[in-house]
């Protein structure tokens, strides 16, 4: 069990302000430097909106780098004129025949820029001007005052050298009973004092009524048999239900950042789950949708969590994870294309269904709406995939018996369901009784 | 009044003191389990090295060790694509339309796959071309995935590279252009208009010298020369037979391959009694042929007299007359014919399989004097063009030394030629040979380059099946193997850096399309050119022949034609050879499904044999018995044709055989690349002289017994009869449904009641939802057995193999029974005698006085596919002691695999036996070596469904996987279910209509409307079993029962 950190609301604000501060020393900057100003802090939304599809400040994507784009283009002799008839239709720019233009074009694979004809001149600028001064890098995590979750893990180490210390005394009491026994008699011996037998010799020991008793050893054997049977089944029917499997992949994936941090809709990548009875593995092309332009992990702008730290995944671990896949799919980051180099990746299988048992995710995921966390578990906090459900037959026809079928809408079940539904007295029928138990549904 | 004929399935059931049939009727197994020889045997239990400690020391630690084992799971990967392709969702199959062709076999399917590799072949319903794949197109899906492919080219058995081969070949036809050296492309007839144009570049290219050369393996030389003399076009007649009121066939099994086959739906439309109306079937012919079988009238006939048959039907028809011998039983049967035939008129079509060139012509010049409809000479077959003359003077000349190259692609003349030592002899005249083959054969063991070429899922191409009917095939999954198509390869050796893909396409664009759109041709995989357009581009005018016009009903023409046939010369004892349904010119002879596919006639598998007659068997002391352990064994024959003969040929004795005729199959007896398990039955090329499939013969017996793996009498029915129901069109159209459809009864306190009302069990409410049924319809059944390929492709059935099938452990899910039946009790036989009046109608003598001979020697034939009936009141269910069959609301029983422990409890206790057990591992077990044990094999199983274990039953499910599939599609759409979508792959596969699957509570689908036909009646209906598959009554178009 994990606590979540509870965060020191004095860092937070201090990181705030110092953001602040450097945002305004860098409006500052480029108001020095530039020749119209622009708001860097309107920039980097409209960069994000428009531009980081395609480009990144320090790094050559699509399109070239944009860290300070206008000191290049000024290199060039080019003013931010040419930037403005650029951005707003980079074709025509080409089509003039413009030198510079052509250069860029060619450089970058031919590929055009799309034209922003929605952004006018003061856009332009500030977004300029958030090339011109970036803000900083988010401010690495002050190190975590260690309040609660320190105190927490001290209770539980307290607790337990309690438990032991307590034990230890019982044991050392114990002992000096005995002793005490001991030395008394030792004493009343050496003073001749004889210590009279109990009249043990009369009365039978415990143990021996008890073994004499033939029908208590036969209630206790058939306790224990009965004992030991339930919990035998128990242990058996554990068999090959691999509940919590969690294995180790050959990338270190994330759900917890995909689905949790960035909210990516499931079958976004799992987009078979509606069509076909298996989910789908994505294929390496559906994460370079968006890795093509993701290729650092910059995390969340506290940086990495204790938890996080402690397990080694640092921001460069998760960096070098999406490097796996680079390497996997054949992507060549300094060219920004793929190199035809490219090597499936062998992910070991979560959700091992038997061979014998037919289930189809479109049924469930399409035709009855059942949230992919119902069977699945809270994926989104997940960092670890595992199996969360038993996925036994048991599980399934549970659910089967206690799920409704969706039928609104759905112009297949109006007959059905209406003449069931009568025939069964109920207001909604489950799945079980528009026959979701019956053996052929899923064995066959 | 229903007939009380008798049926047997065996003509072994004939004999009454055959004790061993005795026993298979009512026991599933003749030998007993011998417990008591094991354990009563003291001596050998005390020798025994292994005493009970030891053996209790194993039992302990090997359940130790495998409790142990189970408890670490196995880690299983899961690999996704780098880049998906657009159209695939892994879990959802996709359906390309493509065609087959490959010399034999041409038809118009859709593959479906997925995944991207291939997993089964449907029927393309769009097309109405050739619309049909029979059970071999159905089974060509597992030549893809056949491990003993060729995986790359080689030369003289060393891997060659692609580079190599082309750099030598072009080195080669270089060094021939000019020199006056021939270049022969020897191959299938490919009827491709694309590869038409290819070769003829080809040609301009390497000069005059190049010459192409059409081999078809079975030729229908005669039926092509006389059609080309008559049309001017080197092509067949087509037929449609759904148009024909009366169908007179000589020798022609047009139900099976004749004339490239694809007959059988039109046939069968005409047969369903529609109005009281039904087409009048009548056959000559020796070889009991599933056409015979289906015939309303067989008449038994040797080859020799059935031509001289077919000149009297000429001369009848054209009131002349002609000579020639017949007996008066054929006599009889002509006279029918002829009055059936001048009452249809246009309506009426004769047509021929004599493999005669007068024959053949006469047909053409009855059926043109007919007028018939059915006939049409305008859009002729094209799918044979193979030419004899060609193919021999192809030989003399290799011997001559004046053959610089040879290309063989599509054929195998060293196995299949009947001077196929003639051919290996020129080979080593011929400096260049390059023979494309998917797989090692007699021919490539020959050659020098073995091109090793994709199979046709793998392959580019396009056919004209019929005149201006086209069709294409399309790639369904790319080249497993290093292999390259003949077409590319020619391609490249004329320095084309074109792709066969875009050729086609020009071909195409230039001279087929007209307009239309490709992309339309290619999804569906094949175009017809409107009416106008055909005959606008070639007029087919029948050639004028003197005086044909208007004299065409005069026979002067054909006089010597006539004069010839009805003159033929009569042999002691004819060969009839022929191809097998199930193998056909033995191309796919190492496919596994193929070659467990029982014969419809006789119900063998994994052999081929030659078929006697009862009276010649008798005469030449052959015999058939069964064995204690139930098996079919039958005596061995030696054959010889002019000096050839064939040894060791299992004879079986058939029903119906012509007396005086044996027939033998094609496609047996290959031996290079097969697997040991496929080297099954004999060759009969080598006697197939001169291309003629008749032969003068001399036979003999031969030492030894021929073991056969025949299930005609496995899984019997116990006895119960009334499982076929049959009646005459007569009694049919006059009397009331309760006559000739009896309805079962029971005695029920001393009063008979029909057997529906009388019940163990109280009936479940199954008016709501899906209820479905499966109807077959006796009448349209041909008995071709699409549908056992189908169900074993789309439910992973496994191949036992000819031991396990001999022990009657075959697994097929739906065999289809064969019935003859003939008159009950030799006393019938008398009274008949009696009252014979006339030589037609009730009483007749016509083929009566064949019957009284013995029942075997022309029976009727009734086809029966028997599955799973899914009983509504199934015994099996009750008798399972952990419930792994059960019932489901909309009719489906249910098998669950993994609840299974194999008691088989529910065999025992189906009426039906319909059930299989799995007594041994067939996947991943070597033992069996098929294609459930290799990575490539196993590619073709369906994953749908689960591929069963040892120690389980298995049954039909009535593709519960494919309902369950439609139902999904529909949720998902939220749409309901329209009639028709419903399939399963039996009644998917079925073109002849005879299986109609669909949900009875669907009042307005046709299943529904089929179940209260007349017709219909369940098996074994007195059990009160209430099943869900109902019947059709069999009508025969005969005036006796």
């Amino acid at each position: 069990m994990k606590k979540v950190t509870y965060r020191n609301q004095f860092s937070k604000v201090l990181g705030v302000n110092l953001l602040v501060c450097l945002l305004f020393s860098a409006n500052l900057f480029s108001q020095d430097e530039g020749a119209s100003a622009g708001d860097a802090a309107k920039g980097k939304s409209l960069f994000n909106q428009n531009c980081a599809a395609c480009h990144a400040l320090n790094k050559r994507m699509t399109g070239p780098a944009l860290a300070n784009v206008e000191e290049s283009i000024e290199e060039e002799g080019l003013d931010r004129e040419w930037i403005y008839a650029w951005v707003k239709n980079s074709p025509s720019v080409i089509a003039s025949g413009d030198a510079y233009a052509n250069k860029l074009y060619n450089e970058y694979n031919k590929a055009a820029m799309t034209p922003f004809p929605t952004l006018s001149n003061e856009d332009i600028d500030n977004i300029l001007a958030y090339t011109a001064a970036p803000p900083p890098a988010p401010v690495k995590a002050v190190a975590p005052v260690g309040g609660g979750e320190n105190a927490s893990s001290d209770n539980g180490f307290s607790n337990e050298l309690i438990l032991g210390a307590l034990v230890l005394v019982f044991a050392m009491l114990v002992m000096l009973l005995f002793m005490v026994n001991k030395t008394l008699r030792r004493i009343a011996e050496a003073n001749g004092v004889v210590v009279e037998k109990e009249a043990s010799e009369v009365r039978t020991p415990i143990w021996k009524a008890f073994v004499q008793n033939q029908f208590l050893v036969l209630v206790t054997t058939l306790i224990l048999i009965l004992c030991g049977a339930y919990f035998v089944y128990g242990y058996m029917m554990q068999v090959g239900v691999d509940q919590g499997y969690a294995p180790v992949q050959p990338i270190h994936y994330s759900h917890k950042i995909h689905a949790g941090d960035n909210k990516i809709e499931c079958k976004y990548c799992h987009s078979s789950a509606r069509v076909s009875k298996t989910s789908g593995i994505p294929s390496l092309n559906v994460c370079m949708n968006c890795h093509k332009s993701i290729s650092e992990y910059v995390g969340n702008p506290e940086g990495p969590s204790q938890d996080d730290l402690a397990n080694g995944r640092t921001n460069e671990f998760y960096t070098g994870e999406i490097k796996k896949l680079y390497k996997a799919v054949g992507w060549d980051e300094s060219t920004q294309s793929y190199t035809g180099d490219s090597k499936p990746v062998e992910w070991v299988r979560v959700h091992n269904l038997p061979d014998f048992a037919y289930f189809n995710h479109s049924q469930h995921v399409s035709v009855a709406g059942v949230e992919c966390q119902t069977c699945h578990g809270p994926v989104e906090e997940m960092e670890i995939m595992e199996q969360y459900s038993p996925l036994t037959m048991g599980w399934c026809i549970n659910c089967h018996r206690e799920t409704n079928v969706k039928v609104e809408g759905n112009e297949y079940y109006e007959k059905i369901h209406a003449e069931l539904s009568k025939k069964y007295g109920v207001e909604n029928l489950t799945a079980a009784q528009m026959g979701g138990l019956e053996c052929g549904k899923c064995h066959y | 009044m229903a007939s009380n004929k008798k049926y047997w399935k065996s003509e072994a059931e004939l004999n009454p003191n055959d004790s061993i049939v005795e026993t298979l009727r009512h026991n599933e197994f003749v030998q007993d389990i011998p417990v008591d020889d094991f354990l009563g045997d003291k001596e050998n239990l005390a020798s025994s090295s292994t005493n009970r400690r030891d053996f209790l020391k194993y039992v302990g630690f090997s359940t130790a060790a495998a409790t142990l084992a189970a408890c670490e799971g196995p880690v299983t990967k899961s690999i996704p694509y780098v880049v998906q392709p657009e159209s695939i969702i892994p879990g959802v199959a996709n359906y390309y339309a493509t065609t087959i062709a490959n010399g034999y076999d041409f038809a118009s399917v859709l593959v479906r796959t997925r995944e991207g590799r291939p997993i089964s072949i449907l029927n393309n319903t769009d097309s109405k071309t050739n619309g049909s794949a029979n059970a071999r197109v159905n089974a060509s899906v597992l030549n893809l995935y056949d491990s003993t492919r060729l995986q790359g080219p080689t030369l003289n058995g060393e891997a060659v590279a692609w580079g190599d081969l082309d750099a030598a070949v072009k080195m080669k036809l270089g060094s021939l252009k000019g020199s006056g050296k021939e270049i022969a492309l020897l191959t299938q007839t490919y009827a491709s208009p694309s590869t038409k144009r290819l070769i003829s570049e080809f040609k301009d290219m390497y000069g005059s010298n190049v010459n192409h050369v059409i081999y078809d393996t079975i030729s229908q030389e005669a039926a092509l020369n006389a059609f080309e003399k008559r049309y001017g076009i080197r092509a067949l007649a087509d037929y449609d037979l759904s148009k024909a009121e009366v169908i007179v066939s000589f020798g022609a099994d047009f139900l099976g391959d004749w004339q490239g086959g694809g007959f059988d739906a039109g046939y069968s439309k005409g047969r369903i009694p529609q109005h009281g109306k039904m087409s009048k079937h009548i056959q000559f012919e020796s070889n009991m042929s599933l056409s015979g079988a289906n015939a309303d009238n067989r008449i038994p006939l040797k080859p020799s007299e059935q031509k001289v048959a077919l000149a009297n039907l000429y001369a009848k028809l054209s009131n002349s007359s002609v000579g020639g011998e017949l007996s008066e039983g054929v006599k009889a049967a002509l006279d029918l014919a002829v009055d059936k035939i001048k009452k249809a008129g246009s309506k009426a079509v004769v047509v021929t399989g004599l493999d005669d060139e007068n024959a053949q012509a006469i047909v053409l010049a009855i059926n043109e004097m007919l007028g018939s409809v059915s006939y049409n000479s305008n859009e002729p077959i094209l799918t044979r063009q193979g030419d004899i003359k060609a193919v021999n003077a192809l030989i003399d000349s290799m011997k001559a030394g004046r053959v610089g190259a040879i290309f063989i692609d599509g054929v195998n003349p060293v196995y299949s030629l009947p001077n196929s030592d003639e051919f290996v002899e020129g080979l080593k005249n011929v400096s260049l040979s390059v023979n494309f083959s998917t797989n090692e054969n007699e021919t490539t063991s020959v050659s020098q380059y073995v091109a090793a070429s994709s199979h046709y899922l793998e392959s580019w191409g396009d056919v004209e099946i019929k005149k201006g009917h086209f069709a294409l095939t399309q790639p369904t999954i790319k080249e497993l193997f290093d292999t390259r198509q003949f077409q590319s390869s020619l391609l490249k050796w004329m320095g084309s850096d074109k792709s066969y893909y875009d050729f086609i396409k020009e071909t195409w664009a230039s001279s087929i399309l007209g307009g239309s759109d490709w992309d339309q041709a290619l999804h569906d995989g094949f175009y017809v050119k409107s009416k106008l357009e055909t005959i606008v581009d070639d007029v087919i005018a029948p050639i004028v022949v003197e005086g044909d016009s208007e004299a065409s009903l005069s026979p002067v023409p054909l006089a010597s034609s006539l004069r010839a046939l009805a003159s033929a010369s009569n042999s002691e004892m004819e060969l009839v050879l022929y191809p097998k349904t199930g193998m056909g010119d033995g191309q796919m002879a190492n496919n596994p499904w193929l070659q467990e596919f029982p014969d419809p006639i006789t119900r063998v598998s994994w052999d081929n044999y030659v078929t006697v007659s009862k009276s010649d068997a008798e005469k030449l002391g052959f015999v058939n018995e069964n064995v204690a352990n139930g098996g079919l064994d039958g005596s061995y024959a030696k054959i010889t044709v002019d000096g050839v003969s064939v040894d060791k040929v299992p004879v079986i004795i058939q029903p119906g055989q012509a007396v005086g005729s044996i027939g033998l199959s094609f496609g047996y007896g290959k031996k290079v690349g097969m697997k040991s398990e496929m080297q099954t039955g004999v060759n009969a090329y080598p006697l197939y002289q001169n291309f003629s499939n008749v032969q003068s013969v001399s036979i003999e017996k031969s030492e030894g017994n021929h073991e056969f793996a025949c299930v005609q009498l496995h899984k019997t029915l116990m006895g119960r009869g009334d499982i076929i129901k049959e009646t005459t069109l007569e009694i049919f159209n006059t009397k009331d449904a309760k006559d000739w459809n009896v309805q079962p009864v029971v005695s029920l306190d001393h009063q008979e009641v029909a057997a529906t009302s009388v019940d163990l069990w109280d009936s479940f409410d199954r008016s709501i939802g899906h209820h479905f049924n499966l109807s077959i319809d006796l009448n349209a059944c041909t008995g071709c057995g699409a549908c056992v390929i189908a169900c074993h492709a789309e439910n992973n059935v496994p191949v036992v193999g000819k031991d396990e099938v001999r022990k009657s452990r075959d697994m097929h899910w739906l065999r289809i029974d064969r019935y003859y039946s003939s008159e009950d009790t030799f006393e019938g036989d008398n009274i008949k005698k009696d009252e014979f009046d006339g030589l037609t109608g009730d009483k007749g003598s016509l083929g009566g006085f064949g019957e009284l001979e013995h029942p075997a020697s022309n029976p009727q034939v009734a086809f029966q596919p028997v599955m799973c009936q899914h009983c509504n009141h199934a015994p099996c269910e009750t008798v399972c002691p952990v419930a792994a069959t059960s019932h489901g609301r909309q009719g489906q029983n249910h098998m669950a695999y993994n609840r299974c422990v194999g008691t088989r409890y529910c065999a025992n206790n189906c009426p039906y036996k319909v059930r299989r057990f799995n007594w041994f591992l067939y996947n991943n077990n070597d033992e069996f070596d098929y294609h459930m044990n290799n990575d490539l094999g196993k590619m073709v199983i369906n994953p749908d469904v689960t591929v069963r274990s040892r120690g389980v039953m298995e049954k039909c499910s009535m593709c519960m996987q494919m309902t369950q599939k439609t139902i999904l599609d529909a949720k998902r759409d939220g749409r309901v279910i329209k009639d028709g979508e419903f399939q399963t792959a039996c009644s998917a596969a079925c073109s002849s209509g005879a299986m109609i699957f669909g949900d009875i509570n669907d009042k307005h689908s046709k299943v529904a409307e089929l179940k209260e036909s007349d017709r219909m009646y369940h098996l074994l209906e007195h059990v009160g079993t209430k099943p869900n598959v109902f019947y059709h009554v069999k009508v025969r178009n005969t005036e006796e029962v």
